[in-house]
């Protein structure tokens, strides 16, 4: 479009001094009355306006300055490549799935210094389009913090600092500047997987090789992970129209993520509709869903999941998308008028093999190889000679089913067990357990746990069970859904570590109390390890200095879990609890207030005695 | 002041500006009412239109502005208004079924009537435009990402030129000759026509216009038609609206165009396109500067595809009126005032 000479002759004047006059009004540095076609002459004239722009400008040169260091240009060889950011000081990057997806394990990283660092890929979440790599052998990274995207509002200043069009040949990241177009918006999966929810819309310049890149406030505070743009019939390039995936979504996946695991997303169990009224409601619901067992039914209105309103049935899928597979959240749904709160387990969105397959062939999708002949290579990828990794990744990768990388799942298992050994010192006592104190209703129990056996004497009846094998059915106290294999395995865990539960893995994190979601700022979120032993299948919860918070024990897959909390009590040693609450589904089994924990020696015969 | 420290600091002032510009409507620290306010109290004005389309790249939504608390609802005429079903969802979630009110052909705009009341509006004044280099706010439903109760998306932007529509001849085919924001701004999305463009303190001063390609370039255009041409094409429409309506016996009604010296092809078809034959010496369609070939497309604004339209279109002017009709001449629209209309012949 070209301007007219005279136009451009006539206005040019005007357009200085009007420019100046509203740049002045917006930093604030006098009460200027923005419209105006009054206020520019005396504005230009004043010499303490411009150092109060050249300030702010400033400040911002060094927020972006700062943002830019986190940055990190991704190879993924001759398939491309694209952004990431530095999230911790030994490391760990973010970038999109689709990113180093064609790089495999293994990929080169070049940071804002000029350097060029090996990475090796630790964690996947393919239908999030997330991935975590960590750059190998540095220590002393700068790294960006998670903001709490929930408060990111439209028309807040950001920008993206990335490697468009992988132009960053210096390894210096590219800025480019906007507003928040939108906020909660949702983008549908590319068929099963890519789904974008409750992402981040901004006019930041988006374009391909940002895919990866960190997205930032205007405090340089990392606000979400840019990965897609809308772009039709425009061609791939950026119009103004790009998503990144919230810092909240990233934060609840971020432990899941380190454990080395391929992450999957979560299902309600039920799909919804709206009626003709514009109401949420249920659809249809799978009888073998946690939302079933806890009374949703068909045509029940929902109302709120995950403390976040649902007024439509994108919102639902917004919330839904940010939240792992496992999670327990509140829901809140209305019958006959009715509002009701339940807890519901969110199921997995996919099977695990389902899961691989998907990654596997995005794999031979995104990777063209020289054409095969079927009949020779009925499975070309398996034929396929896999490069020797680099040395220095080599030794820090290991491939097993439902994992992107295994060995970063040891180490986490690792960091939380020093933490739990360091939490309850009383813990290393050999012989039995025996705690006892009086029931919410006033009755007396007592309970015994050792290596070789387990007992629950409550004034129903008393339990025991044989603890030398491994369990393999639940044990009881009837109505508990496995108490005493909960207790025997918590013994288990603090006197001989995760390593000796049986198969043991880093879980992830959930949060400390479902309840507490929908407010980033509050909602803490704890490790969590795995053990799994014959059919029984136990998580347990750590808060942040290693004390077990938490049990849940599933005798059997798809049945309620025995769910075990420990309240510390304030006069004794860390880790050794007050009250133990324990619930089986919807009702409350009991509430054991302990008076007492006493340590038997080891072999000195049976310890306590059935009373 | 002295004219060379005025020349000096108008230098100093011309260098920091592109950067002083940009950058500071974006740092906004300490306004009073921040940017987000400003959006939000907007977006609230702003409607998703949903109609016909979804085809052949041809989207089934656009945007809206309301500006009228009952309801009247400025957009873009397009093929989604094409639709016997209208909708329009408000900010709030709220859906309206919508009458499409009229269609100012020459402007490529349209108001739609929903049955509200007490709605967030505009208000569409004709002030004076923009200065080039304002910064404004451009709300739409881009890519339809906004549903139900969602709000449309902002982008931020800035006037970049004051130009008619047509300064590059041939380039941007395009009805509407007049003068256009043309927007430093990635406005020329799908869904995005019909969207506000709005100036830091959220008033209306633009819609933005239709998807523009340059035939030359390949290069979409980015711009927005200025609030005073909005004002002027509401008016028009609703005016149009209160005429009334032609008569059941409409052919009883018909003013020949001769009565102003305007000789139209022999209407030989269901529908003879209304070109011009020729005009009357010294007539009131001679003076006006029509011309053989003209094809008149609207008469007062309203369209008309046929002769006889042209005739009904003038039936409706009452005897006195101004009597405007706009022709295509060469590719371009050309507005031909014929003065008031006499008291006609009629056959």
């Amino acid at each position: 479009m070209s301007i007219e000479p005279r136009h451009l002759r006539r206005r040019r004047g005007r357009f200085v001094a009007r420019a100046a006059g509203v740049a002045v009004a917006a930093i604030g540095a006098a009460a200027v009355a923005a419209r105006a076609d009054d206020a520019p002459e005396t504005t230009a004239r004043g010499g303490a306006v411009a150092g109060e722009v050249l300030a702010a400008e400033r400040q911002r040169i060094d927020v972006i300055a700062r943002a830019a260091r986190t940055a990190l240009a991704i190879f993924a060889g001759e398939a491309g490549g694209g952004s990431g950011v530095l999230i911790s000081a030994d490391g760990y990057a973010l970038t999109n799935f689709h990113v180093v997806q064609p790089a495999g394990v293994a990929m080169k990283c070049g940071l804002s210094d000029g350097s060029v660092e090996d990475a090796v890929l630790v964690g996947l979440d393919p239908t999030g389009d997330v991935a975590l790599v960590k750059v190998v052998g540095r220590d002393e990274l700068p790294f960006a913090e998670l903001a709490d995207s929930d408060e990111v509002e439209v028309g807040d200043f950001c920008f993206a600092a990335g490697n468009p069009f992988l132009l960053a040949t210096d390894l210096r990241p590219s800025i480019s500047a906007g507003i928040v177009s939108g906020v909660h918006r949702y983008q549908f999966p590319a068929g099963t997987i890519l789904e974008y929810a409750d992402c981040i819309q901004v006019d930041a310049a988006i374009n391909p090789g940002n895919s990866g890149g960190g997205l930032f406030d205007a405090r340089g505070r990392l606000i979400g992970v840019n990965g897609r743009a809308s772009f039709e019939k425009r061609g791939r390039v950026n119009v103004g129209v790009g998503y990144a995936i919230s810092a909240n979504q990233l934060r609840n996946f971020l432990g899941f993520l380190k454990g080395g695991r391929l992450v999957d997303h979560a299902t309600l169990g039920a799909t919804v509709g709206s009626d003709a009224d514009g109401r949420v409601v249920v659809s249809d619901i799978l009888e073998s869903s946690d939302a079933w067992r806890r009374g949703l039914r068909y045509d029940d209105e929902i109302v709120a999941v995950a403390g976040r309103a649902v007024r439509t049935v994108n919102a639902l899928k917004n919330v839904l998308g940010t939240l792992p597979a496992g999670w327990r959240v509140p829901l809140v749904f209305r019958r006959a008028g009715r509002p009701q709160q339940i807890i519901v387990r969110l199921a997995a969105l996919h099977r695990p093999a389902e899961l691989a397959r998907i990654v596997a062939a995005q794999d031979q999708e995104q990777k063209p190889g020289p054409p095969q002949d079927p009949e020779k290579n009925p499975e070309p990828a398996a034929d396929q000679p896999t490069p020797p990794l680099p040395e220095k990744v080599r030794n820090l990768h290991e491939a097993r089913p439902g994992f992107t990388n295994h060995h970063f799942n040891l180490l986490e298992r690792e960091r939380v067990a020093e933490r739990i050994a360091m939490s309850a010192p009383w813990a290393a006592v050999e012989g039995a357990w025996v705690v006892r104190g009086r029931l919410g209703t006033g009755a007396p129990f007592r309970i015994v746990l050792s290596a070789e056996r387990g007992l629950i004497d409550l004034p129903t009846g008393t339990t025991e069970v044989d603890a030398t094998g491994e369990l393999d059915a639940d044990p009881g106290p009837p109505g508990s859904g496995g108490l005493l294999a909960a207790l025997l395995l918590w013994r288990r865990l603090l006197v001989e570590g995760p390593a000796r539960l049986g198969r043991t893995s880093y879980w992830g994190t959930q949060p400390r109390d479902p309840r507490s979601l929908g407010d980033a700022a509050t909602t803490e979120l704890v490790d969590v390890l795995e053990a799994s032993a014959s059919a029984v299948e136990a998580r347990f919860a750590m808060g942040p200095d290693g004390v077990v918070i938490g049990i849940e024990l599933w005798p059997a897959p798809d049945v309620d879990p025995c769910d075990v909390r420990f309240e510390p009590h304030p006069g004794r040693p860390s880790g050794m609890p007050g009250v133990i609450e324990v619930r089986h589904g919807d009702r409350l089994f009991g509430t054991f207030h302990v008076e007492e924990i006493t340590f038997e020696p080891a072999a000195s015969g049976p310890p306590g005695g059935a009373s | 002041m002295n004219d060379g420290l005025r020349r000096g600091l108008a230098s100093v002032v011309r260098f920091l500006v592109p950067a002083a510009c940009v950058w500071c409507g974006l740092g906004w620290p300490a306004e009073a009412v921040t940017p987000g306010e400003t959006i939000a109290a907007a977006a609230r004005k702003v409607v998703k239109v949903y109609g016909a389309g979804g085809i052949r790249g041809l989207e089934a939504y656009q945007s809206g502005v309301l500006v009228a608390p009952d309801g009247q609802v400025v957009t873009v005429a397009s093929t989604v208004l094409d639709a016997d079903d209208i909708d329009c969802v408000l900010d709030d979630g709220r859906r309206f079924r919508a009458t499409l009110r009229g269609i100012d052909p020459r402007r490529e705009l349209a108001v739609l009537k929903l049955d509200g009341e007490d709605l967030p509006a505009f208000v569409l004044d004709e002030s004076p435009p923009l200065d080039v280099g304002s910064r404004v706010f451009a709300l739409s439903n881009l890519f339809g990402v906004a549903v139900g109760d969602e709000r449309v998306s902002a982008q931020h932007g800035v006037i970049a030129a004051l130009v008619p529509l047509a300064a590059r001849r041939g380039a941007y085919e395009a009805p509407f000759r007049g003068d256009v924001y043309v927007l430093d701004c990635t406005t020329n999305n799908p869904g995005s026509p019909g969207g506000a463009l709005i100036d830091r303190q959220g008033r209306l001063v633009g819609l933005l216009g239709k998807e523009l390609r340059s035939s030359a370039s390949g290069v979409w255009l980015n711009y927005a038609i200025p609030v005073a041409e909005l004002a002027r094409a509401h008016r028009d429409i609703m005016a149009g609206e209160a005429m009334a309506p032609p008569p059941a016996d409409a052919a009883a009604a018909m003013i020949d165009p001769l009565v102003l010296g305007l000789v139209l092809v022999p209407d030989l078809l269901d529908k003879t396109p209304p070109f011009v034959e020729s005009t009357l010496p010294d007539s009131a369609a001679a003076r006006a500067g029509l011309l053989p070939d003209d094809l008149v497309v609207a008469v007062n604004g309203l369209a008309v595809s046929s002769r006889s339209a042209v005739r009904q279109a003038l039936a409706v002017v009452a005897e006195g009126d101004p009597v405007r009709v706009t022709v295509i001449r060469g590719g371009a629209i050309v507005d031909c005032d014929l003065g008031a209309r006499p008291a006609g012949v009629r056959r």
